[in-house]
């Protein structure tokens, strides 16, 4: 056997636990769930079928196809707010805090990711509620004469999120910052660039793949999601999560359950093609 | 052929139970308190395992996906208990075993829990879903009502139970048709005064979301709510009460079963017995999850004055009276429901 054949049977050796992991764990459930996306409901009995009738569905039932539509739009602003927000901390940390208090900062940043996700809801809806102490500072400040209406509504659910995808995005893009070498800024000096030129021409450019990679994961991780908008949105709209688990927990019907995780796959495989120039996870 | 796939998927995500000295029950979030299966399991030196499980489609999937024998108690809805028969997921149990005598009369629903004459169940536990409210926040004489609630007067200060069955039956009670006159027809005429509903309401709520609400003020009335939300509060917020308005209420009542194939049928009928004495009542209806009204009237003897005022125990004659069941839609108008329920959350 040659070198290069030995090499190839190792090669395959090493990657064939991971390869059956993904096939087990991936590949074939997926392959079922599109499957059954495909079958039908003939009462409360799973009936297999070759019929796009829920794929139908989904697109000509407005409250069904809504909860996309809700789904997109708390996701594109939670990305952006996200990305705003975390883009100058990240650059505070990277910059302003010196290098020894840096991984302190880091962890501050952090720290509410080692509260329970469904705890840190809640904790928000005592926030924001009407009695929360969000509205009783801006009452006792006389900021406001009414309390207002946060909880049970979009923008509690955004808040939560951001809250959230903050901590994520700061790490994505400060670990894209530190790898700057300061020689690029200080070139861009010499030769006569402004701070907004040097931000806009040679920091920001070469920061994107961590921006990309962190709004990326903040997009999959908030379209999946079904906690934070069943907590804190109270209710009021339904995202696609919510929905499939309506169909899987209340309806048992498996079936549109499956068509609506497929649209969900497919919305993100998308998001990931049109991201994917940037994409670029060995710098993050 | 009909077959059942996809649920394994589901299945995949349920603990599989030891079988050996263990009895393994499918239940509602009140069997889960310690207080009440410690005494059973001291008794006859077993380990109960529960597992919790919402809404009857989700226990049937597990069962589904469940070998033969793995599960041996359920608690199930009582007005699903036929349809758990009819898939098969019950076991007959010996009707002279179980202390129906001493039941409220109204709760031993053998339409219910009987199938061609064959016992498959037993009332163990039941409540209203009605109106809850907070009494130092809304006007009590208003909740007697329902058309209260859309009247503008507590717009934005409501929170609707996120379970359409009740929900829908009280709207359609709320348009004088009774719950079990529900029809695809009918069904048409409580889009309307739903939507209203929802109009007015700030939040539509699951049982820890409905609680928290108005634990906190952030809603002060409960649509769908009943003691069951209100008892475990009491002690912390006396003011949270409830009612049945004049248009009535619904009453819901959770059946306990030996699930078909078990391996211990005896031990299995043991749990049941043990959660219909008066002992076993007591722990369920004070259960830290919820608190319930026992079906077997002998518990008053068993509870304290508190928990029976908590309860409501002296006035179930007037309540009983004044309720009517869950409506028990067949699959076709289930869906129609869930599909006006889920335009509704989309409103």
């Amino acid at each position: 056997m040659s070198l290069a054949a030995r090499d190839r049977r190792l090669g395959w050796g090493l990657v064939a636990p991971a390869l059956a992991w993904t096939v087990a764990f991936f590949v074939l459930p997926f392959a079922a769930m599109v499957a059954l996306s495909f079958a039908r409901m003939e009462g409360r009995e799973i009936v297999p079928a070759f019929d796009p009738g829920n794929y139908a569905r989904f697109f000509s039932e407005w409250p069904l196809f809504k909860a996309l539509l809700n789904s997109m739009e708390i996701t594109v602003v939670v990305t952006v707010v996200s990305v705003l927000l975390a883009y100058p901390l990240a650059a505070i940390i990277a910059f302003r805090v010196p290098v020894r208090w840096q991984r302190l900062a880091l962890l501050m940043a952090v720290l509410p990711f080692w509260t329970s996700y469904v705890v840190r809801s809640y904790a928000w809806l005592l926030v924001l509620g009407q009695n929360g102490v969000l509205n009783k500072a801006l009452l006792g400040a006389g900021l406001i004469a009414e309390p207002l209406e946060i909880a049970a509504t979009r923008t509690a659910t955004v808040i939560g999120f951001v809250h959230f995808f903050v901590m994520l995005l700061t790490l994505t893009i400060y670990a894209n910052l530190v790898q700057l070498p300061t020689n690029y800024a200080r070139a861009a000096r010499d030769l006569g660039a402004g701070p907004v030129q040097v931000f806009r021409f040679v920091i920001l450019p070469l920061t994107l793949p961590g921006v990309v990679t962190g709004a990326f994961l903040t997009f999959v991780l908030c379209m999946g999601d079904y906690i934070t908008p069943q907590i804190l949105g109270g209710n009021n709209e339904l995202t696609l999560p919510q929905l499939i688990m309506l169909q899987l927990g209340r309806s048992g019907n498996f079936p549109l359950a499956s068509a609506l995780s497929v649209v969900l796959m497919a919305v993100i495989t998308l998001a990931y093609l049109l991201s994917s120039r940037w994409l670029r996870v060995d710098r993050v | 052929m009909t077959l059942r796939f996809g649920i394994s998927a589901l299945a995949l995500l349920v603990a599989s139970p030891a079988l050996s000295q263990e009895l393994n029950a499918l239940v509602w979030c009140d069997h889960a308190d310690p207080a009440l299966v410690a005494p059973f399991e001291e008794k006859f030196g077993v380990k109960v395992n529960l597992k919790e499980y919402e809404g009857t489609a989700a226990g049937m999937a597990i069962l589904d996906g469940s070998q033969p024998g793995e599960w041996d108690v359920l608690v199930i809805d009582a007005v699903d208990v036929g349809r758990a028969v009819e898939a098969g997921k019950l076991a007959p149990i010996p009707a002279e075993a179980l202390p129906t005598g001493d039941f409220f009369p109204e709760l031993v629903m053998a339409e219910n829990n009987t199938v061609d004459g064959v016992t498959y169940a037993v009332t163990e536990k039941f409540g209203y879903n009605t109106i809850a409210y907070d009494k130092t926040k809304v006007d009590p004489a208003d909740m007697a009502d329902m058309a209260t609630l859309v009247s503008g007067k507590y717009d934005g200060r409501i929170a609707i139970y996120d379970y359409y069955l009740p929900v829908l039956g009280l709207v359609a009670m709320g348009q004088g048709i009774a719950t079990a006159d529900i029809t695809a027809e009918s069904l048409a005429l409580l889009r309307e005064p739903l939507f209203a509903l929802k109009k007015a309401s700030k939040q539509v709520a699951d049982v820890v979301s409905a609680q928290t609400a108005l634990a906190t003020g952030e809603v002060d009335i409960m649509v769908g709510g009943g003691e069951w939300v209100t008892a475990v509060l009491a002690a912390d917020n006396p003011n949270l009460d409830w009612t049945i308005p004049k248009q009535g209420g619904l009453r819901w009542a959770q059946s306990i079963g030996v699930v078909a194939g078990t391996t211990q049928p005896d031990l299995a009928l043991e749990f049941v017995k043990y959660i219909v004495s008066p002992e076993g009542q007591a722990k369920l209806a004070t259960s830290a999850c919820y608190w319930g009204m026992p079906a077997n009237a002998k518990t008053g003897d068993v509870l304290t004055p508190e928990q029976k005022a908590v309860l409501r125990w002296d006035e179930q004659a007037d309540f009983l009276a004044r309720a009517q069941l869950y409506p028990i839609p067949d699959a076709a108008l289930d869906t129609a429901m869930q599909d006006l329920w889920t335009e509704m959350l989309q409103q």
